[in-house]
């Protein structure tokens, strides 16, 4: 199979114009004619279905949530970045497409990211007008902070909810077009199985989560819109429903999947307290931006108050290590650093499993700067929020942070269009492998769900619905028959097999490899290791599997199972590609390849290319397709943040 | 889309006519206390004031007595339509339910509104229209009020429901009153504990007021 | 080495929506102090399962207090003893061993049960549907900063745009009101420039939906706010009934104009 990316080559400025140029349009008078399914409705497929549902299409939308405005992009925090220049800080389209690139480590398509770039202006435009309230100047001006390393200040925020009042605004807008009749909106519906007819995909099985009835959708189009596929470590910063079913239901059925291996972990979350904990909490990075890390110099201090260590025994290792960005390096590199330290047993709080897994975020000097005031108006929300989980004052007591995953990079693999390789398939937001390469950088997963959702995607899907003989099958069709049945016998499956086990303590068995083996730092022999055991776990789960109730009933367990089930299959193919990848690059960091200084080592002549897996069944090896990947804009270097 | 419901089929149009008639009893409740209080200076002063309210031209003093009937009917009207209609909003109670924001009278909005709902029927019988059994005693017309007042308050019983009655209209304007400016929207961060004190004054002063008037008689003040 | 506790729970059991349901007594032991509340659930629905049992059906998704999915009343509070905080925040040291709790639903005719602790709150979403919105349509917006918002306006939209939609409000009402609710959407809208043209309509649909799902009325208790895991303050709801009396003047203006014009 050859991955044809579709995209438009020439001067890149003009790409994305062009492009939409030579795309197909559908007359208004036709677009009711056409049903399009969005699944998921997040920041990418909340806008995509208002976005649908405003210009005249029949839209059903699914999210498993009761309602949409769950979504998980709701907790994202810091902001959303697009190149206004409103601080007249040199900032520009080019700059930000710039720094896209360089910060997912050149492995993105220059093209999706300059779109990406260009696009970013008008989704802050576009919220504006939506009413979300961004924080504004006393001039009436909307106002900006640097965010994650940049040094430019591009990010838009609503105090520390920023997510939340992004996806309110979608939510809003899809609101008004369910209110028309529009979009007819399915909460509580859990996509199981693509419908795929003649090569297109044209529908979705999805099973009501109250009543447990399994259906048919049919529609001339689909998109997902389901998120990333972070709790396959069972414990990360994803909402406990965040699951990789939906994507992963459209690879068995034949989208190839890309770049799986490429996991983002965030640096400053709260650690883990103990063996019972359900998921990690993130807190905004923007804390970086006035918090100092440090560990004990000494090992034999990790124990001590941390006021009882003077500022002679402290290592501020991110101030030691990159002087110029400090601690504001980028994800990855804060994240592996706050690895070492703890790897070297200086790291700090309670001990979980024998291991003391914290490092301190201390606001002291911030405070004695600033004043207690201007910290707490900064971030007094996520002050707030530590002391609620952690039970200490972060005013008085530095606070303890550890990297969590918190991101996905890989996702289905998808041309210029974000069309899967099943055509009619599409694909947006973190669901998508598209934009941030290796690594995303703070403030962009906004940003780019966003412009999947509202400016994107409205535009390729019709491009490909004015191309395209509508759907004639009804649910008599083989295809969707097939798709049913599949659906209804894997159901009874969980729930005749009556084992000992629940499904919860396979996902963190599960998840718990993915960490060590799989985490933030990998080798080709831990790699290996989780290869073996995987289908193990996988063998045991199909025969000592524990579903109590019914089919035809809300069963917490039965939905969870499912969800598992894909995990598992999934989290081999991560290891997969992280054993194939022989490189380090941005999130994926292969412990052989590494710079002298403990940086990641990229082998551009030998990885410079997309990994998108073909499926070729559960226990038969997967094929490796790559999409080379071109450079014309943003020459790849070894990235320094020194 | 649906057409919307007008305003008096809303919750909150109930409730504006609720303020508003509770406004003009509210401001009656004052008046009638501050004449009445006029008791206490004696038989000439308060036999003349009820005179002189009987020879209001005839539009003022029956206009006026309408205009309270009419607020009078719409409070309890309203109320009624609203309270039924919660009634039905919580079918299943709480076991246990713990309140802690929301204050004695707030709760008891309810029963203090229908004890004066009774109390009221009863007090015009007891002195406008006389003729209820309870309580009963010689009544003199409007231009003796002066014993009527002491002959009505010659009973200790009447005097006890007086008082409990005057004990419910303290706790049902405090709520009424600070109420009044929330559903109106007449509120402002910087004001609200204004609002809250002052409403807690006029009721206690129209409580107090209206308890000295029986007590008078009880206590031979006014006799 | 952290505190544990032991625990006994009152659940609310209910199979469906049509089903009777009632209280079931569990106890449990060993949970660490450190614990959230809901990892307290999970621990027990673990050794339900366990025991063949099947587990306590209650919404949850993010677990860091902004989905606002989460939400049931924990001896009569909704959300629990801690202000501020939603159900997935509160963690266990907030009680002591030998604590008895009762576990019950959000209750409200218009919340009705699914199963368990788990309620159906679509009318909040219904109530955005009829008018929480400003019709932006995508594509066709003005540049960011030709719309000034003074700081304070912006501000104060942020308090009521910080609503969760959680349902607490309506659970912790006497009157099982869902003005808060409302009152924060719709404040949030009407407080911004970019609010103003739809604002009749919104406030006059908004509300008439809202008395339509069935919710009680605003009898002023304030126990919404006390139980708000966000703090929007009873302010919004004033500013609601304001916004309504002016909306209710306003689209009569409009209608008897319309009428001379036609």
């Amino acid at each position: 199979m050859e991955l044809k990316s579709q995209a438009p080559t020439g001067p890149i400025e003009t790409r994305w114009e062009r492009h939409r140029f030579n795309m197909k349009l559908v007359n208004p008078a036709n677009r009711r004619r056409h049903t399009v399914i969005v699944v998921g409705t997040g920041l990418a497929g909340g806008a995509l279905a208002a976005t649908l549902g405003e210009q005249g299409y029949n839209v059903k939308a699914f999210c498993y949530q009761d309602s949409p405005r769950r979504a998980h992009s709701i907790a994202a925090q810091g902001g959303i970045n697009a190149a206004k220049n409103y601080q007249n800080d040199g900032d520009s389209v080019y700059r930000l497409f710039y720094d896209t690139v360089k910060g997912g480590d050149f492995r993105a398509r220059e093209s999706n990211v300059y779109r990406l770039a260009e696009v970013s202006v008008n989704i802050i435009d576009q919220c504006v007008a939506q009413g979300v309230p961004f924080a504004r100047e006393y001039s009436g001006l909307l106002d900006n902070r640097s965010f994650g390393g940049a040094q430019v200040s591009r990010t838009f925020y609503a105090r520390g909810q920023t997510g939340q009042q992004l996806l309110l605004g979608a939510y809003q807008a899809l609101s008004k077009q369910i209110g028309r009749g529009q979009v007819q909106m399915f909460g509580r519906h859990e996509m199981l199985e693509l419908i795929v007819i003649d090569g297109r995909a044209r529908g979705i099985v999805a099973r009501n989560m109250e009543t447990g009835e399994i259906r048919a959708h049919l529609a001339d189009v689909v998109a997902l819109c389901t998120g990333g596929y972070g709790n396959v470590f069972f414990l990360s910063t994803n909402a406990k429903g965040c699951n990789v079913t939906a994507t992963w239901r459209a690879h068995r059925k034949g989208a190839l999947f890309a770049n799986p291996c490429y996991t983002q972990i965030h640096p400053t979350c709260i650690p883990v307290s103990g063996t019972s904990q359900s998921k990690l909490t993130l807190m905004s990075e923007s804390l970086r931006n006035d918090g100092r890390v440090w560990v004990p110099k000494n090992p034999a201090d990790v124990t001590k108050s941390p006021d009882q260590i003077p500022e002679s025994d402290r290592d501020y290792y991110l101030e030691r290590l990159y002087p110029s960005f400090g601690n504001l390096v980028p994800r990855d590199i804060a994240s592996r650093r706050a690895k070492d330290m703890c790897d070297e047993g200086r790291g700090v709080g309670p001990e979980v499993n024998g291991q003391r897994r914290g490092v301190y975020l201390d606001f002291k000097d911030a405070i004695q700067r600033m004043g207690k005031k201007a910290v707490e108006e900064k971030y007094g929300n996520l002050f707030e929020m530590y002391e609620r989980i952690a039970g200490e004052d972060p005013y008085k007591v530095p606070m303890r942070i550890y990297p969590a995953v918190h991101y996905t990079m890989g996702g289905l693999w998808v041309d210029y269009n974000l069309m899967s390789t099943i055509g009619g398939l599409f694909v947006g937001g973190e669901a998508n492998f598209s934009d941030h390469g290796a690594n995303r950088l703070g403030a962009s997963a906004l940003m780019q769900g966003l412009a999947d959702g509202y400016f994107i995607l409205p535009y390729t899907i019709a491009n490909y619905l004015a191309q395209t003989p509508r759907n004639t099958a009804d649910e008599g069709h083989p295809a969707v028959r097939e798709a049913l049945d599949a659906v209804r016998t894997r159901t009874e499956k969980f729930l005749s097999i009556r084992g000992k086990r629940s499904p919860d303590s396979f996902h963190r068995e599960l998840g718990q490899l993915m960490w060590e083996k799989c985490g933030m730092a990998r080798t080709k022999q831990g790699l290996e290791e989780a290869l073996a055991k995987i289908p193990a776990i996988r063998e045991e789960f199909w025969n000592n599997l524990n579903v109590l109730g019914g089919a035809s009933e809300l069963n917490v367990s039965l939905e969870k199972a499912g969800r598992v089930a894909d995990f598992l299959e999934l989290g081999e193919l991560m290891c997969r590609d992280a054993l194939v990848r022989e490189e380090s690059c941005g999130g994926h960091f292969r412990e052989e390849h590494q710079t002298p200084e403990g940086e990641a080592q990229r082998d551009d002549e030998n990885f410079s290319h997309v990994s998108a897996w073909e499926f070729t069944g559960t226990n038969s090896a997967p094929i490796l397709h790559k999409e080379q990947l071109e450079f014309e804009y943003v020459k790849p270097t070894q990235r320094s943040y020194k | 889309m649906k057409k919307a419901l007008s305003f008096l089929e809303t919750t909150i149009g109930k409730k504006v006519v609720m303020a508003l008639s509770g406004l003009v009893l509210f401001g009656f409740v004052i008046a009638h206390m501050l004449g009445n209080l006029q008791v206490l200076m004696g038989p000439e002063v308060f036999n003349a004031y009820a005179i002189g309210m009987h020879s209001l031209p005839a539009p003022i003093f029956w206009g006026g007595r309408a205009v309270i009937l009419i607020a009078f009917v719409l409070h309890v009207t309203m109320a009624l339509q609203l309270v039924t209609r919660t009634a039905a909003a919580r079918p299943v109670p709480y076991t246990k339910k713990k309140n802690e924001r929301t204050t004695y009278a707030a709760l008891t909005m309810k029963m203090s509104g229908l004890t004066l709902l009774f109390f009221v029927l009863y007090h015009l019988a007891h002195f406008t229209f006389p003729g209820v059994a309870m309580g009963a005693y010689e009544h003199l017309g409007y231009t003796q009020v002066y014993s009527n007042f002491v002959n009505g308050f010659s009973i200790p019983w009447v005097t006890a429901l007086y008082v409990a009655a005057m004990i419910s209209l303290g706790f049902h304007l405090y709520h009424g009153s600070f109420s009044l400016f929330q559903t109106l929207g007449l509120v402002h961060p910087k004001r609200n504990h204004i609002i809250k004190g002052a409403a807690q004054i006029v009721a206690l002063t129209v409580t107090t007021g209206n308890i000295i008037l029986p007590l008078s008689v009880t206590f031979g003040l006014v006799s | 080495m952290s505190k544990t506790l032991n625990l006994v729970l009152h659940i609310w059991r209910q199979k469906n929506r049509d089903s009777r349901g009632g209280f079931v007594r569990y106890e449990i032991s060993d949970v660490s102090e450190h614990s959230s509340f809901l990892e307290m659930l999970d621990q027990l629905n673990e050794q339900l399962i366990a025991r063949g049992e099947e587990p306590v059906a209650f919404d949850h998704d993010c677990r860091e207090g902004i989905c606002g999915a989460c939400g049931m009343v924990i001896n009569g509070e909704p959300h629990g003893p801690q202000k501020l905080t939603t159900t997935c925040q509160l963690h266990m040291r907030k009680f002591k061993s030998g604590d008895e709790l009762y576990l019950e639903p959000f209750r409200a005719q218009a919340f009705p049960v699914i199963r368990d602790l788990i309620v159906d709150r679509a009318p909040l979403d219904r109530i955005v549907q009829a008018g929480g919105f400003i019709g932006a349509r995508t594509g066709s917006a003005p540049d960011a900063n030709s719309i000034l918002v003074p700081k304070e306006n912006a501000d104060r939209a942020m308090d009521a745009a910080a609503c969760i939609g959680c349902g607490a409000c309506v659970a912790a009402c006497p009157n099982a009101s869902a003005m808060l609710f409302t009152a924060a959407k719709a404040g949030h809208l009407n407080l911004l420039p970019q609010g103003q043209p739809e604002r009749t309509a919104r406030v006059l649909n908004m509300v008439s939906q809202m008395d339509s799902e069935g919710f009680g009325h605003c009898t002023n208790h304030f126990e919404c706010m006390e139980a708000c895991p966000k703090g929007i303050d009873v302010d919004f709801i004033a500013k609601l009934n304001r916004d309504y009396l002016r909306a209710n003047v306003e689209s009569r203006e409009v209608n008897s104009s319309d009428n001379s014009a036609g």
